[in-house]
């Protein structure tokens, strides 16, 4: 994190919460992380513990009502997108800022095809027209391993199976160029072949466009072979950031050990994997202290573990962690 | 596609076929024989045998025996009408009434079926007539009923004047009426809709989502009744009551208006919940991250999507167009198909009534099929194979 010419996007204690019906959500409390350009920055955790949210905030995109950022700074490319005006927003996203989704069933509209909607995105940023920006669309969908694109850019998401589709997001969303594409959980809803064809895809991408990747995932298989930072959110909080390596050699975090644990290893003599007991808080009701403190084998017992949350601070050069116990606590 | 189309033609064989049948039973069967209404109080046997005779009353329901002898047939019927007159004439003589009564046995269609029957096989009988006497008939009721339908000429209202020009006639009334209207609460309503979808959950969505169930929940009548008296007569901004001599549109502008007002609740809610749903999709998250303005996704994308369900309303809404509104057209005076409709109905005139609901429900079958040719036309996942 020392150099700062480096780091493309930057997020300072963002918080964005969710005024709903049974009460206030908070879905995401001072997370703060860098994207380093040119690399790719996973951000882990379970269902449910605000990485999408993250995501979305960083696109301003968080729907109002009922969610709103409230507090916080985003920094890109030294402008704070927090600050901007609704439309400098929009002309980032899409062109400077992209995103893909986890569901490509869906993410597409189904009443255009795919050529109609890489192509909108190409007119809007690119001011290209007509014929000129449907052949850029074409030499993406091609960039992008879609065979016959000369064909297929006319068809509708349906005649299309999922990873053909996710293929057309990924389409759409670099056809612009972007320093930063937002991939959240892009690899969930497929099959795990298409899995690896499409990360593999993103990996050369990215090595030919030189774009970072802000890559949301709880599948830590993904991280490693992708990431290289990572951050590890847990009820809304960044528990531990750390580069791929480090986190895999030494997790300093208890929930990220629990996570690494209960991964399913090669040769491993073990009938069952080894889970994280319980299930992630009810956002509505998060416990008093360190919020994992529940489900921690080392913390469920300690008295400062349960009334005081731990801060994230640097336990070792470039790894941060929030765990009172991060840098020494017994073997287990 | 043209498979598609001829399957779907055929399909709706069947239907009209029901609903044939339908307004056999309820017209013809349940409403009987009303010559004797169309004739007049006072009407003597001849006459009424006329009508009988021109409405078709005189025919079997289903199937009859139809003689081979026709003289014979023709005889019997003479000596049958000379029977009833004679009986008639006696009692009224015994009871010394000027004016012929009608006996119970006048209006026992059966009794003098038999009673006919019997006649003639007697004169058959005594013309020694051999072979075959009858043969099945099937011009009865029933087949004319039919007959009409599909020919699309359904003879002479109870005031003698041709129900198709009587229907000709009211079209363009109604849809003056209909058309300004659905066209207003469509616009209005679909706008609104996306506006109101677009700020869920907000202050201006409550208050909108509440003044449509406040409106919902007015009956129809009261708006007709506050409009004609508050803005008609009271205001005097438009007329009361239709008037001929004025172009059509000054009398129109007022029902139209109501007739807006009144919908909108019902409309505004249907779409709203349409415009929601396709708000809440996947596809509408990827459009704004693609930076595109509010406008553009709610006009071009959400739109396109919720065309699916607007077509299917929009169609299925244009039948019920050209019936025009029963208490609007009613309440101002407008020589509409509502209006003969109402008028139909209080002066009994079943067939009137069996044209306009044959007509309707032949419109809504063609349109529920051009309604999925339409969905093909809006939804690319459609397809006719």
């Amino acid at each position: 994190m020392t150099e700062e010419k480096n780091i493309l996007l930057s997020i300072r204690g963002l918080a964005t919460h969710f005024y709903t019906e049974q009460g206030l959500v908070k879905a995401v409390q001072d997370v703060s992380f860098d994207i380093r350009a040119g690399r790719t920055l996973a951000v882990v955790g379970e269902s449910g513990c605000g990485k999408s949210v993250t995501a979305l905030s960083v696109m301003r995109l968080i729907p109002w009502p009922p969610g709103r950022i409230v507090s916080g700074e985003i920094l890109f490319k030294g402008e704070s997108l927090l600050k901007v005006p609704e439309g400098r927003m929009r002309q980032i996203r899409g062109n400077d800022i992209a995103m893909i989704f986890q569901e490509p069933m869906t993410s597409l509209n189904p009443v255009f095809t795919v050529g109609d909607q890489i192509v909108e995105a190409i007119k809007l940023h690119q001011k290209k027209q007509g014929r000129q920006a449907w052949k850029i669309a074409i030499e993406m969908m091609r960039k992008v391993g879609i065979a016959d694109p000369d064909r297929r850019v006319g068809e509708y998401p349906h005649q299309m199976s999922g990873g053909m589709r996710q293929r057309v997001m990924i389409a759409m969303a670099l056809s612009c160029s972007p320093s930063l594409l937002i991939a959240d959980e892009p690899t969930t809803a497929l099959d795990v072949t298409i899995q690896a064809q499409i990360l593999e895809l993103l990996r050369n991408l990215q090595d030919q466009e030189g774009m970072s990747i802000l890559m949301i995932t709880h599948d830590l298989g993904v991280v490693a072979e992708n990431a290289d930072d990572v951050v590890v959110m847990y009820a809304s909080r960044v528990v531990e950031t750390a580069s791929a390596e480090n986190l895999f050699n030494k997790p300093r975090h208890p929930y990220t050990r629990g996570l690494l644990h209960s991964l399913p290893k090669l040769g491993a003599k073990k009938e069952r994997l080894e889970v994280i007991g319980g299930a992630v808080p009810n956002p509505l009701r998060f416990p008093s202290g360190c919020k994992f403190h529940p489900r921690c084998p080392i913390g469920h017992d300690k008295e400062i573990c349960r009334d005081h949350e731990p801060p994230l601070k640097e336990v070792a050069p470039g790894c941060t962690a929030a765990c009172w116990f991060a840098e020494g606590y017994p073997r287990d | 596609m043209t498979a598609y189309l001829i399957r779907r033609l055929l399909y709706m064989v069947p239907i009209v076929i029901g609903v044939l049948l339908a307004t056999f039973v309820l017209f013809k069967v349940v409403g009987g024989d009303i010559s004797q209404q169309i004739a007049g109080k006072n009407a003597d046997l001849e006459t009424i045998a006329e009508v009988r005779h021109e409405y078709g009353f005189d025919k079997p329901l289903f199937a009859g025996l139809t003689p081979l002898a026709g003289d014979d047939w023709q005889a019997a019927r003479q000596d049958y009408t000379a029977a009833i007159k004679n009986e008639r004439q006696v009692r009224a003589e015994s009871e010394n009434r000027s004016v012929l009564p009608i006996s119970a046995f006048d209006l026992d269609l059966k009794a003098q079926r038999k009673w006919l029957g019997d006649l003639f096989r007697q004169r058959l009988n005594a013309h020694q007539f051999g072979g075959a006497l009858e043969m099945i008939t099937l011009d009865s009721q029933f087949s004319d009923h039919f007959k009409h339908a599909l020919t699309f000429n359904f003879g002479r209202a109870l005031d003698r004047e041709k129900i198709s020009d009587k229907i000709l006639l009211g079209v363009g009334p109604s849809l003056s009426l209909t058309i300004p209207m659905f066209i207003g609460t469509l616009v209005v309503s679909i706008s609104m809709a996306l506006l109101v979808a677009f700020l869920r959950g907000t202050v201006w969505d409550y208050t909108i989502v509440i003044l449509c169930i406040i409106g919902l929940s007015i009956p129809y009548l009261s708006f007709i009744i506050f409009g004609q008296y508050f803005f008609a007569y009271k205001m005097d901004w438009f007329p009361i009551f239709y008037s001929p001599d004025k172009p059509m549109i000054h009398s129109i502008i007022l029902p139209a208006l109501i007739g807006i007002a009144a919908g909108l609740g019902g409309s505004l809610r249907f779409y709203r919940t349409v415009m929601l749903d396709e708000i809440r999709s996947d596809y509408v998250r990827t459009a704004f991250a693609k930076g595109l303005t509010t406008r553009k996704v709610l006009f071009k994308h959400v739109l396109k999507n919720a065309m699916i369900p607007i077509v299917t309303n929009v169609v299925l809404s244009i039948p019920f167009l050209v019936l025009g509104s029963l208490l609007l057209e009613r309440f101002f005076g407008i020589p509409g198909i509502g209006y003969l409709m109402i008028e139909a109905i209080n002066a009994r005139d079943f067939f009137v009534l069996n044209a306009l609901t044959f007509m309707m429900a032949l419109l809504i079958a063609v349109f529920t099929l051009l309604t999925d040719i339409c969905y093909a036309w809006v939804d690319p996942r459609v397809t006719f194979d």
